[in-house]
């Protein structure tokens, strides 16, 4: 096997452990709400085993050792021994969290300090002492093996090894035959030991007419002349252990018993370390010990069985087969990410070629009527059916971003002491990847805030009469061809005098400020509001909610805030379902065409006469209402031209930047809004400040999509008049 | 005659490496993600040789190995369970179903390939 394919495999068990990481969340969830059935158990279980079981083929000792603690308390819930109650779950919810970390940490080749999550195992393992009484430290059941996938060899046969005589009496019982072992196929796998001699005892097999064709009526006598120890010889025997009658006598020496190797090993186990070099049993791992006799034998457990000292689940409780869930499975097929992007930059093709055949169609003056444009009208129709199911392929649902929620709220639930409990709602809701992706990080953040800043004390809530759990609630749904994702807490609201006075200490407003209650409450995404003095360390983490719109902005989203005093707040989110097109506006400017990207812009303006104010050498201001814009020149800043334009022959678009800084764009005329297909310019061209990427007109002509906040920085810098930048927030 | 061989394991990881490791020795492999699957994918095919998990969805392996035991067809089909688990009572349990032997997870592809070339007639 090569090392691609292992490669391929260890990306297929990270992929897999998300998975059942999101399986167990989900189930571990439904246990603390005391609504998990014995198949919740189950799958909680089998998510945390599978994890173990991959981990100990990819040697990652540290997920199998905690897996394996983690899953014997599981188990424990599983046979009934441990009750789910809060006590228990909280603990639990705690390991799902170290588990996704050292899960985390193990595919990118990461070291977790175990001492950082020692407490939690200790808690777990706790769980798992009954009555006080400390059972058994169970063994882990397997050492991690690397796996070799080199080709199948026999081992080297050692030089001048001693030859030993074997004499085995072997006498299969019926069991032997019933679970499809084969006497024949036993003692052809001694023939491979070395030279055998073959006796067959045929003398119990009865008239044929009593002959019960499940019987087992024949024995046999084999002498073997090999340079192989007897644990070899053992290990041919070792799936039909209990199953026949066999001893094997060595050089005329007769055989170590099962029960003296039983004891052997218990004895080795119970003091110092192993005096017989080829029992290695050094840890706790009692259940290994029957791994690890000889070196010829390895994963495969041979003959000698120690009883493990761990619990024993009930036969009752483990016969327990799990109801058939009537969910039916999900056909699915894995496919590279290359290829799907591939298909949706051929799409994209698809649509500017699309685009363009209308042009010229329309430029050829056919009618109306004519097959052509009828034609024309359906191939639109299905380009952009083919357009939507591709981007389709892209979408996720927002589930597994929803489920990581859940672990924030408890880790700033209990560094606060608050009670607090997440709700979602249209977790199925489905957004392309790169959104999904992206959305994690300002999502973590506005989750820490609604539970640290939002969510009151379990005692001031008391006060205000509300239950002393908070609620934060999570929920996305789909409007209008994007997705709106919303946040909202129960708690105090946004204390509006106390921003206020922050953001005037901080000098963002005059102390004379005229603000509406939403304008206050607006001043939470300024730069600088959120800063160390207001915020403490579990939101803080240096960045605030000016970095979190900033984030929404980049991803062509849109945000806002709705707060009641005493009732709580409720940040929205609005976000275009895919990154792949834009909605923008067609301006042109000296002759070319560009796109500003619709979130982008407030209004677009009309200069007039006297409402253009010169500043400095260069700058400019326009007078909107009350307030002065700084005026851009986009054709001079991005260098069609060298002189400025005339404000009053042109339009003035105003935008709005990172924090709500507004700025007025000057550009020739606007041509249209439309959706536009993004093409990197990076990838084809280069980067070009100011620009953000670029697109295929109907034309054919490339048109440049505006970076509107990298225009407006660039312009600054230009001129170097900093103190234009805060002049204007609000 | 290249023999047939069906893997039952829920986890994907697994059963890509067994996939892997057993085409690599030329076996032919069939999957099936649980015991229920297993059992469907049985009454289509007649395998050499079945190396199931225990701990699966819908139904573990003991139920598997119980229900292929007790099917005339399959009965002598030798069955290798493939776990992480080495307990002794869950060993024994497997073995009162009617499986054939039992591997410890994690394999060694040498070793399993052996296994199943010694049960396999």
């Amino acid at each position: 096997m090569t090392v691609d394919t292992m490669a391929a495999i260890r990306l297929t068990f990270f992929q897999e452990c998300e998975e059942q990481l999101s399986e167990m969340e989900l189930g571990l969830l439904a246990m603390d709400e005391g609504n998990a059935d014995s198949e919740t158990v189950n799958a909680v279980f089998r998510a945390v085993h599978s994890i173990k079981g991959g981990a100990g083929a990819f040697k990652l000792t540290a997920l199998v050792q905690f897996a394996h603690t983690f899953e014997t308390a599981l188990d424990h819930v599983r046979a009934g021994k441990l009750t789910p109650t809060a006590e228990v779950m909280k603990p639990m919810l705690r390991a799902a969290d170290v588990l996704a970390d050292l899960v985390e940490a193990s595919r990118d080749g990461k070291e977790i300090d175990e001492s950082s999550y020692a407490g939690v195992a200790a808690e777990v393992k706790a769980l798992t002492l009954v009555g006080g009484e400390e059972e058994a430290e169970e063994a882990i059941d397997f050492q991690p093996t690397v796996i070799d996938f080199g080709l199948p060899e026999i081992a080297a046969e050692p030089i001048a090894a001693p030859r030993h005589e074997y004499r085995i009496q072997f006498t299969p019982h019926i069991e032997l035959y019933a679970n499809a072992n084969e006497a024949a196929l036993i003692i052809r796998e001694l023939s491979r030991l070395g030279e055998v001699e073959v006796n067959c005892d045929a003398s119990a097999v009865p008239s044929l007419d009593a002959i019960d064709e499940a019987g087992a009526y024949l024995s046999w006598t084999i002498r073997l002349s090999s340079e192989s120890p007897i644990e070899a010889v053992r290990e041919v025997f070792e799936f039909v252990e209990g199953e026949a009658d066999i001893s094997i006598e060595t050089d005329g020496q007769p055989d170590v018993s099962d029960a003296d190797i039983a004891a052997l090993l218990a004895q080795a186990l119970g003091s110092a370390p192993a005096t017989e070099p080829e029992i290695e049993v050094a840890t706790p791992a009692l259940e290994n010990a029957d791994v690890e006799i000889g070196s010829a034998l390895s994963s495969v457990s041979p003959l000698a069985e120690i009883p493990a000292p761990e619990t024993v689940v009930p036969a009752a409780q483990a016969a327990e087969t799990p109801k058939a869930v009537a969910v039916p499975a999900q056909t699915t097929i894995r496919v590279e990410f290359d290829r799907v992007d591939r298909l949706i930059n051929l799409v994209g093709e698809l649509v500017i070629n699309q685009a363009m055949l209308s042009q010229r169609v329309i430029e050829a003056n056919f009618a109306a009527s004519s097959s052509v444009v009828i034609g024309l009208e359906e191939l639109e129709q299905l380009t952009r059916e083919i357009q939507e199911s591709v981007m389709a392929i892209r979408a996720q649902p927002v589930k597994p971003l929803f489920q990581r929620m859940s672990r924030i709220v408890r880790e700033v639930a209990d560094a606060t002491g608050k009670q607090v409990r997440l709700k979602t709602d249209g977790e199925a809701t489905e957004v392309d990847k790169t959104v999904v992706e992206r959305l994690a990080e300002p999502l973590t953040h506005m989750i820490r805030n609604a539970v640290d800043h939002g969510i009151e004390s379990p005692e001031a809530r008391a006060a205000a009469g509300k239950p002393a759990e908070g609620t934060v609630r999570l929920s996305a749904a789909h409007r209008s061809g994007r997705i709106v994702i919303e946040i909202s807490d129960d708690g105090a609201g946004i204390d509006r005098p106390k921003v206020r006075a922050s953001a005037i200490k901080k000098g963002l407003i005059s102390p004379d400020a005229q603000l509406s209650d939403s304008d206050i409450d607006n001043l939470l995404f300024l730069p600088g509001f959120s800063t160390a003095a207001t915020i403490s360390n579990i939101s803080g983490r240096g960045v605030g909610m000016d970095v979190v719109k900033r984030s929404i902005l980049a991803l062509g989203g849109r945000m806002s805030i709705a707060s009641r005093p005493g009732k709580g707040s409720t940040f929205s989110m609005s976000l275009p379902l895919t990154l792949a097109v834009l909605d923008g506006m067609a301006v042109s400017v000296a002759g070319q065409t560009l796109v500003v990207p619709l979130t982008a812009i407030v209004e677009t303006l009309k200069p007039k006469k006297g409402e253009i104010h010169g500043l400095g050498s260069e700058g400019r201001v326009m007078a909107i209402r009350n307030t002065f814009v700084p005026l851009i020149d986009v054709g001079t800043q991005l260098g069609f031209r060298g002189t400025v334009a005339d404000p009053e022959r042109s339009v003035a678009i105003l935008v709005e930047t990172d924090g709500g800084a507004r700025n007025a764009l000057l550009v020739d005329s606007i041509q249209d809004q439309r959706q536009v297909v993004i093409k990197s310019l990076e990838a084809n061209y280069g980067t070009v400040a100011g620009i953000a990427a670029a697109t295929i007109l109907g034309d054919g002509r490339v048109a440049l999509i505006l970076d509107v906040d990298a225009l407006v920085t660039g312009s600054f810098e230009s001129q170097s008049s900093d103190e234009l930048r805060y002049g204007t927030g609000g | 005659m290249t023999q047939t061989i069906l893997t039952v394991d829920d986890s994907r990881t697994m059963r890509d490496m067994l996939r892997m490791a057993l085409a690599e020795a030329g076996f032919n492999v069939l999957q099936a993600v649980d015991g229920v699957h297993g059992l469907e994918v049985l009454q289509t095919t007649m395998p050499d040789v079945i190396v199931t998990d225990i701990n699966m969805p819908k139904m573990d392996g003991f139920g598997l190995i119980e229900a292929v035991r007790k099917d005339n067809r399959y009965r002598g089909v030798p069955i290798l369970v493939l776990t992480t688990e080495s307990d002794a009572a869950k060993k024994m349990r497997a073995k009162e179903a009617g499986a054939t032997g039992w591997i410890v997870k994690p394999f060694e592809p040498t070793k399993l390939i052996a296994a199943i070339r010694r049960v396999a007639a």
